[in-house]
């Protein structure tokens, strides 16, 4: 059901918005990339290194160092060195060089959005609203809290850690870099970050962003690899603080790798989230939600609101009117400034994604997906809605990280919120209802958290992140995320 | 294909299924009476003020910062090259060409009514704008000018812009405007009733306007400006399409904020759900504060989003505006030879 | 004058309510410093430990639920019923930590006025760990702690009440219910505790307490799936590093062993034991008209 298709017709051509791509020569990828330790680019010391490619295209974008234990450890000593100097800089003066950073990613926005598009596959209208501004905002609120710890939450005089070793995902490459190293260097930290190894190329610019602040040599160190590197870094005995943003599975491997060593640990891992749509809501603003709930990112997102529930008595008309809104999606090119729909990450991703949705099919639910066409190269996945779906299937169960929603129904309040909850994870929800006291009640239940209601994967430096249960512990932003970073006074006294 | 009853028993029944199972009192043949044309049903409708109550306030409510997020993100569409130039001819011919002023003369309407029929002199490609907007008694004066072109005129009318005015004053001004040749009537609803929810009388008084009307058709401008929110504008918009309204106008464009993207938005899904629900495909037309190409490309990306490609067409979208067709016969000009244009050519009418 | 016998008290464990004896009809031997038989506690096995978690799951909803002002006069309850028991507690502390009924008695003392300092944090630490958070967008920010669930929790050894409070108190009070090992050779306060706790108002499973060995049940509480977090305490000085491992199969928050036991002599300087066993939920809502 449509509502065009009822319609008698007229003359109307078919309005097609012409290419519109984001001119592609504001950023220039350097053929190779070192490692960024101590304030410079040097090699590996292993000289090994990897490919990067572009997921819509498969273009060969870069070769870049890989990082092996030797490196791990010249980053760590950097990193070591630095932290003396760096946690004895007065608060204000960190705070400038946090400000000068900010200011360099707004400056140097477009570039950034551009190379975070070609090397993730996410559209740029994504990279140039979201992904970018969002981290130039977490390095400006974190650099204020510099100089005023004070009032962090820890008591007077919270001291910093000493080194972290952050690993970041590939769904937000600069955003999550910026969740991580904003605050870690306001709290007096050094850190040593590896991205994931299919987006590493935002983060060594964010290097020479480095480097153009004058930030102190080690401050900030920047290793690149896959998962070895990740391991060599979490098991690296020099390490105060391990923050890692990722898979379920790594993130209780991480917490098995520091157990009884007293390191401390932020995890902000996995989620199945709930989007609850009730009879009574907006609807028309309901079905946004759900859209930006999981086609965001192409679903690649923790938080995706990847299971939705929708109140029985209007599950139909909801279905039909996702539908209807999915039909405007566009997909394709992710340089384009009218595509909503990108390309996944990598051919790995796809493959986890085509399996775990053939699963859905293989165990009865219904399975509906965007009729368009997909790029001939690249890795491509078209939006998908199953319904149908129980409670007990995979897709319902299981992270997808794609753009697949699962539609479950419910009948009342409690039921919704058993439903929800009936997951180990617990990063994120939804609810939709007009209804101010069953909004209230609701984020009572929901063991999740962030609770989005009527609005849904919103994002701020001022607004803690994270999980309960299997979806990790620790906060990242707001005040809540410097204790990630600090130490009160007296543990050390 | 199915018969058209089945079709629009399973609309119905989609539409209003929150409604149909959280509301004892609303029965099933209020709903229906609601949405079907025609005087017996809308007289069935006035005559039970309280099923009309109650739909009113049991359509899904608009949420603001929803709905502006999606207007926004809407208006970040990069229209280029073929599809701009489609835009730009698209918009021209969309344009209610517009004079509302207590200084208007024959003169002044008479050049209007000329700039309407060949808004681009030498550029055969450029289309004639939709109508003519005058106050009722300029209305001669439009249906003169523009005799033959197959431009609509239209009139405001019923005690325009405030609506302040008994129903017979209001009647008279629209019988007066259609007798003179207007074949478009832009009435205001009374804003008044709406807000103090005296639904009925409001319902009334478009039905009566409709009848006053005869052939021509009937534009309802909801005022959405004094209408504050977006409830209202659903609402509103709801009402006046059962009343008859064949386009719902979002302003007068002499209260200020008038035409906005969101408000827009939310106009183009109640046509777009009243159509899904009756087969019957009424209009938008966006009026006041659009005055530039660029406003007037995300007018046209909201409704091919929104309602749907079948409303880009001047019988189904239009744009209330005077300034406007200048600048879009600027950019119309710079993607024809390539040149950024200037205003001393184009003329000021 | 004849000398009365004394009747003497069965020590059992406190599981959902109840006083059952251990599953496994195990006990153990207590005896006071100097080796003399005190008593025979109850052996907690691995049956006790699921029964306790299943309980303690059971309870938490519903004491989560209870008002704050509701949960920090419980708590202060718990004070008033301490403070009638008072010179049992201060006899089984004597003999238990081998101190002078004085200075048992100022141990007891404190236990009691820790009961009370931990009730008044309950409608506040909330307002102090909370946040409204000024986003950029028209929305409605706020960040709330919420109780974790079921904790596990092994006690002090030494401080065999009052570390076992400050173990207890800052756990339940923000809505948590908790599964505690007592201290293995000076369990019989922990007890009595229970005694007091079950006359409180405090509903049953809430706390639930444990005695026996503690290296045979803290992996059983370490690795159980329906435990969310683990406070480590009483494992103080010793490697936790398999009880960590275990911990990290469901991502259990943990709170980890200290070098040597702290001194629980006074109240801690923040709610921060209280926070530890608390999530942060943040709720958005758009704002609009």
């Amino acid at each position: 059901m449509t509502a065009t298709s009822s319609v008698p017709d007229l003359i109307t051509p078919t309005w097609e918005y012409a290419p519109a791509p984001e001119a592609r020569d504001v950023v220039t990828i350097r053929p190779s990339h070192g490692l960024f330790i101590g304030g410079e680019f040097v090699d590996p010391a292993d000289g090994g290194s990897f490919a990067t490619i572009s997921p819509s295209t498969e273009e060969h974008l870069a070769e870049v160092a890989l990082a092996g234990p030797r490196d791990v450890d010249r980053a760590v000593a950097a990193a070591r060195k630095a932290f003396t100097g760096w946690s004895k800089l007065s608060g204000t003066e960190r705070g400038k060089y946090l400000y000068r950073i900010a200011r360099l990613l707004q400056e140097r926005a477009r570039e950034f959005a551009v190379l975070e598009t070609l090397d993730n596959g996410k559209p740029i209208r994504e990279t140039r609203d979201v992904d970018i501004p969002t981290a130039a905002a977490f390095f400006f609120y974190h650099a204020g809290w510099a100089d005023k710890l004070d009032w962090a939450g820890l008591g007077p005089n919270p001291r910093s850690l000493g080194v972290a070793g952050q690993i970041i995902p590939w769904n937000f490459p600069l955003l999550m870099l910026s969740w991580k190293v904003a605050p870690a260097l306001a709290c007096g930290n050094t850190v040593v970050l590896k991205p994931a190894e299919t987006t590493p190329l935002t983060a060594l610019l964010f290097a020479e962003v480095c480097q153009q602040a004058d930030l102190p040599p080690g401050v900030v160190s920047i290793i690149t690899g896959a998962g070895e590197t990740g391991a060599a870094l979490t098991a690296h005995d020099d390490l105060d603080k391990i923050a890692f943003t990722g898979s379920t599975a790594v993130g209780k491997s991480i917490q098995r790798q520091v157990a009884g060593s007293g390191r401390r640990v932020t995890l902000e891992l996995g989620g199945k989230a709930a989007n609850i749509v009730f009879d009574d809501a907006p609807i028309d603003q309901a079905i946004e939600g759900i859209i930006d709930g999981i086609f965001f990112n192409q679903g690649h997102v923790c938080c995706a609101g990847s299971r939705l529930l929708v109140q029985e008595n209007v599950h139909d008309l909801v279905v039909d009117r996702l539908k209807q809104r999915l039909g405007t999606l566009r997909l394709g090119d992710p340089l384009d400034k009218n595509t909503d729909v990108g390309a996944v990450n990598s051919a790995a991703q796809l493959e986890r994604i085509t399996a775990l949705t053939d699963t859905g099919e293989a165990e009865g639910a219904t399975r509906w997906e965007l009729d368009c066409p997909l790029p001939e190269r690249g890795f491509w996945f078209r939006p998908t809605v199953f319904t149908d779906v129980g409670q007990s299937s995979r897709i319902a169960q299981e992270e997808i990280f794609g753009p697949v929603l699962s539609v479950l129904s419910f009948r009342t309040p409690d039921e919704a919120v058993a439903k929800a909850n009936n997951t180990p994870y617990g990063l994120s929800a939804g609810v939709w209802t007009e209804k101010g006291s069953r909004i209230l009640w609701m984020a009572d239940h929901l063991r999740a958290g962030v609770v989005w209601a009527n609005t849904f994967n919103r994002f701020d430096p001022t607004s803690p992140f994270g999980g309960y249960k299997e979806s990790g512990f620790g906060r990242e932003g707001g005040r809540h995320g410097l204790a990630a970073y600090l130490e009160p006074a007296e543990v050390d006294a | 294909m199915r018969p058209p009853t089945d079709r629009l028993a399973d609309a119905l029944h989609r539409a209003l299924l929150p409604l149909l199972e959280s509301e004892l009192p609303l029965l099933e043949s209020d709903m229906t009476s609601l949405v079907l044309p025609g005087e017996a049903d809308l007289s069935e409708v006035t005559a039970s003020g309280s099923a009309l109550r109650r739909f009113l306030h049991g359509l899904p409510g608009v949420d603001q910062v929803g709905v502006e997020k999606r207007a926004a993100t809407l208006a970040t569409r990069s229209i280029k090259r073929a599809s701009k130039v489609q835009a730009l001819e698209l918009a021209i011919g969309m344009v209610d060409l517009t004079t509302l002023e207590g200084a208007d003369t024959p003169g002044r309407v008479r050049s209007l009514c000329a700039k309407a029929r060949i808004p681009a002199p030498g550029y055969p490609d450029v289309p004639s704008v939709a109508a003519v907007c005058v106050y009722p008694d300029m209305v001669a004066t439009a249906v003169d000018a523009l005799s033959g072109t197959g431009i609509h005129v239209a009139s405001v009318a019923t005690a325009f812009p405030s609506g302040r005015a008994h129903l017979d004053i209001k009647l008279a001004d629209t019988r007066n405007a259609v007798a003179d040749g207007a074949d478009e009537i832009d009435m205001v609803i009374d804003r008044g009733a709406f807000l103090a929810g005296r639904y009925g009388q409001v319902l009334d008084e478009i039905v009566a306007v409709k009848n006053a009307c005869g052939d021509a058709h009937l534009k309802v401008i909801l005022e959405t400006g004094e209408l504050a929110t977006y409830d209202n504008v659903r609402r509103a918009s709801w009402l006046a399409l059962a009343g008859g309204a064949d386009f719902i106008k979002t302003s007068t464009g002499k209260v200020s904020p008038a035409s906005t993207l969101p408000v827009t938005l939310v106009m183009l899904e109640a046509v777009r759900d009243h159509a899904a629900l009756t087969g019957e495909i009424r209009g938008v037309k966006s009026a006041g504060g659009i005055r530039t190409t660029k406003d007037a490309i995300r007018y046209l990306v909201l409704v091919n989003e929104v309602a749907g490609a079948a409303w880009l067409h001047p019988d189904r979208f239009r744009f209330g505006a005077s300034s406007l067709l200048n600048d879009l016969l600027m950019q119309w000009h710079k993607q024809a030879t390539g040149r950024y244009w200037t205003s001393n050519r184009v003329t000021i009418d | 004058m004849a000398t009365r016998l004394d009747v003497n008290k069965t020590y059992k464990l406190y599981v959902g309510g109840a006083f059952p004896r251990s599953e496994s009809g195990r006990t153990y031997e207590i005896a006071d410093t100097k080796g003399r038989f005190l008593a025979n506690a109850a052996q907690a096995s691995r049956k006790d430990v699921r029964d306790a978690v299943t309980a303690a799951r059971k309870a938490q909803p519903g004491w989560a639920a209870a008002t704050a002002y509701n949960r920090g006069q419980v708590l202060y309850r718990v004070a008033e019923i301490m403070e009638g028991r008072r010179e049992q507690f201060t006899g089984e502390v004597a003999v238990s930590e081998d101190l002078s009924s004085r200075n048992a008695a100022a141990v007891v003392d404190a236990a009691i006025d820790r009961w009370v300092w931990y009730a008044g944090w309950s409608d506040k630490f909330a307002q102090v760990a909370g946040a409204a958070n000024p986003v950029a967008g028209p929305y409605f920010n706020l960040s709330v702690p919420e109780p974790t669930g079921v904790v596990g929790a092994l006690a002090p050894q030494s401080s065999s009440l009052l570390g076992l409070i400050e173990v207890l108190a800052p756990i339940i009070v923000s809505g948590n219910s908790v599964v505690a090992v007592t201290s293995q050779d000076r369990p019989l306060p922990a007890i009595t505790l229970a005694e007091a706790l079950a006359t409180s108002d405090l509903p049953g499973g809430v706390v639930n307490l444990l005695t026996g060995q503690t290296d045979e049940l803290a992996p059983i509480l370490a690795g159980h799936l329906d435990v969310d977090a683990i406070d480590l305490t009483g494992m103080a000085g010793r490697d936790t590093t398999d009880l960590e491992v275990l911990a990290a199969e469901n991502l259990k928050r943990v709170l980890a062993t200290p070098d040597t036991e702290p001194d629980v002599t006074d109240p801690p300087a923040g709610p921060r034991r209280i926070l530890a066993f608390c999530e942060t939920k943040t709720v958005w809502h758009p704002k609009g008209r």
